[in-house]
């Protein structure tokens, strides 16, 4: 009854073509916005800390997974890998030049992470499926010895992590022990809008369609002159930058510091799948629903369930986890392979037509 | 019917009735397997060319030989003149080769207006920056090609499904979704493998009169391969016939229809 598209006529290929051409879509979003905006001031820091922040952090790298994985077909066990990687160079950066502004520093180093992406996606063009995902987590393995073992990454530092340093955006302190957590969410969601809005860009035009025609039919996707190797290199580029300013942003906004060789380890590589697979591949809103699953149910087994009076300890609750977040991503591998965010489509064309059954 | 899309633009010097693409000698092997021997024949500008046999007689490996899935070991391809090296497919697509499949090969879970637009990307060259930002250079040459492609999508009468994935429509639709995703590449050569297979009458004739038109109101050369002889015989100017990898005749519909070699190839001979 509210939602229905009638009435709105597209008279020219603009509006056509905008990322949400129906008018309730864009209220929605602005709606999600204005709440996102406030949330820090209204909920308690235990939330801003365990859940926002990492759901904040988290979602740019499964935005890049489903970049990879989603769009292009590419399955990456890898992921993990390439954020520590843009959360070392990042590190390397603001430590040689203190002097330039962390965000920039947060940004390029995506770069870095694009770089190593497009090393380890080369054997892409020769193999595919269960077999890239064994290469990928080559890459995986490797960094994570690298970050252990190079002790130039984490500047000799005789514990072996990285310690954030303080930096300020106009004289306010963003990173290191004494920001704000609220300054650090909102710089985490400017980038975390930022990037989405470029990948839903990039998605919706020439590449994003060149993607997704390697992913359908990689054999007419050639005879329509898309050359694969630069298709699924792109693809390898984009998604490693995604998740490399997500491993900075993890690891200066939300960690405040970081022993990679634990954090970014091989089982966060498999979350950021689950939460791909679970939040639906191939979409955007799904990315965010997949991470909300992933960072939510732990906090929420963990402290709900004691909350209304089950009493699990907090190894439990972990393993718990693991097990639902298994069953489930097994689940919707073969009862809906798109994941929430078909759902959420379900839902919304059931809105259209209620009252109606159809 | 007015249109803005001309695959005679691209046209280099080849004028009509000349030979467009010309096969040499090919053979071509699987290991042990001959699965063309030492066919030659040629596709003039501005015909409809047909490619019939029996099953396994080559017609598929031919048509890959032309646009690049397959390297013939022996012979060649003259295309526009030029003899070709080994080419890829994307580098046939990009002289001007389009092609459909057998079994339709279409991106089944992109809409038919992303299906259709994916045809234009050869033609597309703004970069990752502004594909970034979805603005300026991008947004207009999304619009240019999408201009087209609408084009395209009335010509095929298939408005009504331009945002529908395709994995969701009728086989009927997808093959003209796929015929359209071809034509969105403004080919000089149109390749259609089996157009027809699976379709009912009104289907058929249908597929007919969007091959004839694209015919004669693009001028696109158009290299067929189909199992209804009736639709052969109508469609084509000339006819090239295989039998297990070897050219067994070739003219015009007549003059195959008559031919012994034809006739015993389809219905058998007594021996």
């Amino acid at each position: 009854m509210f939602y229905r598209e009638t009435g709105q006529f597209k008279t020219n290929y603009t509006d056509d073509m905008a990322i949400f051409p129906i008018r309730q879509d864009r209220i929605g979003i602005a709606i999600i916005l204005a709440i996102a905006l406030i949330l820090p001031f209204v909920v308690s820091e235990f939330v801003l800390k365990t859940i926002l922040l990492p759901f904040l952090a988290l979602s740019v790298a499964v935005i890049g997974l489903n970049i990879l994985t989603g769009y292009t077909g590419l399955i990456s066990l890898g992921s993990a890998g390439f954020m520590g990687v843009g959360a070392y160079a990042c590190y390397k950066l603001t430590t040689i030049f203190p002097e330039v502004n962390i965000i920039i520093w947060i940004f390029a180093s995506g770069f870095f992470a694009a770089a190593v992406g497009v090393f380890f996606g080369l054997p892409s063009l020769r193999i595919k499926g269960l077999y890239l995902a064994v290469a990928t987590l080559a890459a995986q393995f490797f960094l994570q010895w690298a970050f252990v073992r190079i002790p130039w990454l984490f500047n000799y530092n005789p514990s072996g992590a990285i310690e954030v340093p303080l930096r300020t955006l106009f004289g306010m302190p963003i990173t290191g022990p004494t920001a704000e957590l609220e300054v650090k969410y909102l710089i985490c969601l400017g980038f975390v809008i930022g990037m989405t809005w470029l990948a839903s860009n990039l998605v919706h035009g020439r590449i994003g369609r060149s993607w997704m025609a390697v992913r359908d039919m990689d054999i007419a996707a050639e005879l329509m002159g898309i050359k694969l190797l630069n298709a699924k290199l792109l693809a390898f580029a984009v998604s490693s930058f995604f998740c490399g300013v997500s491993g900075a942003l993890f690891v200066f906004l939300y960690l405040g510091g970081a022993e990679a060789g634990t954090e970014f380890a091989i089982r966060l590589s498999f979350l950021i799948l689950f939460a791909v697979i679970i939040g639906g591949t191939g979409s955007m809103i799904g990315s965010f629903f997949g991470t909300a699953f992933i960072v939510a149910l732990p906090t929420i087994l963990k402290f709900g369930a004691p909350a209304i009076g089950i009493a699990i300890t907090g190894a439990t609750a972990e393993k718990i986890v693991l097990m639902i977040i298994g069953a489930l991503t097994i689940y919707l591998l073969i009862v809906e392979p798109h994941g929430l965010a078909r759902l959420w489509q379900i839902m919304k064309q059931k809105l259209r037509v209620w009252p109606f059954p159809y | 019917m007015m249109l803005h899309v001309s695959p005679t633009a691209a046209t280099t010097g080849i004028a009509k009735g000349e030979v467009l693409l010309n096969v040499e000698n090919v053979s071509l092997r699987f290991g042990g397997v001959k699965a063309i021997s030492d066919v030659s024949f040629d596709i003039v500008k501005g015909e409809v060319r047909a490619i019939i046999g029996p099953n396994g007689a080559g017609k598929t490996s031919m048509l890959n030989c032309i646009n690049g899935f397959y390297f013939p070991q022996e012979g060649h391809i003259t295309y526009k003149g030029v003899r070709r090296q080994k080419v890829r497919p994307h580098e046939a697509a990009s002289s001007g080769i389009a092609r459909t499949f057998q079994n339709v090969a279409l991106f089944k879970g992109m809409t038919t207006l992303d299906n259709i637009m994916t045809g234009r990307t050869l033609k597309m060259n703004v970069g990752l920056f502004w594909q970034l930002l979805r603005h300026g250079p991008a947004m207009r040459e999304e619009i240019e090609h999408r201009r087209k492609v609408e084009d395209i999508i009335d010509f095929l009468e298939i408005q009504a499904i331009r945002k529908i994935p395709v994995g969701k429509l009728p086989y009927g639709l997808q093959k003209r979704v796929e015929l359209g995703r071809a034509l969105a590449m403004e080919p000089e050569l149109l390749l259609l493998d089996e157009p027809m297979a699976g379709m009912n009458l009104e289907e058929k004739e249908d597929m007919c009169r969007f091959i004839l038109d694209v015919n004669q109101t693009f001028g696109t050369t158009i290299a067929l391969i189909e199992h209804d002889m009736g639709v052969v015989m109508d469609l084509s100017d000339r006819v090239v016939v295989l039998e297990y990898g070897r050219k067994i005749a070739d003219g015009t519909p007549d003059v195959v229809k008559a031919d012994q070699k034809v006739i015993d190839a389809y219905l058998g001979v007594a021996h």
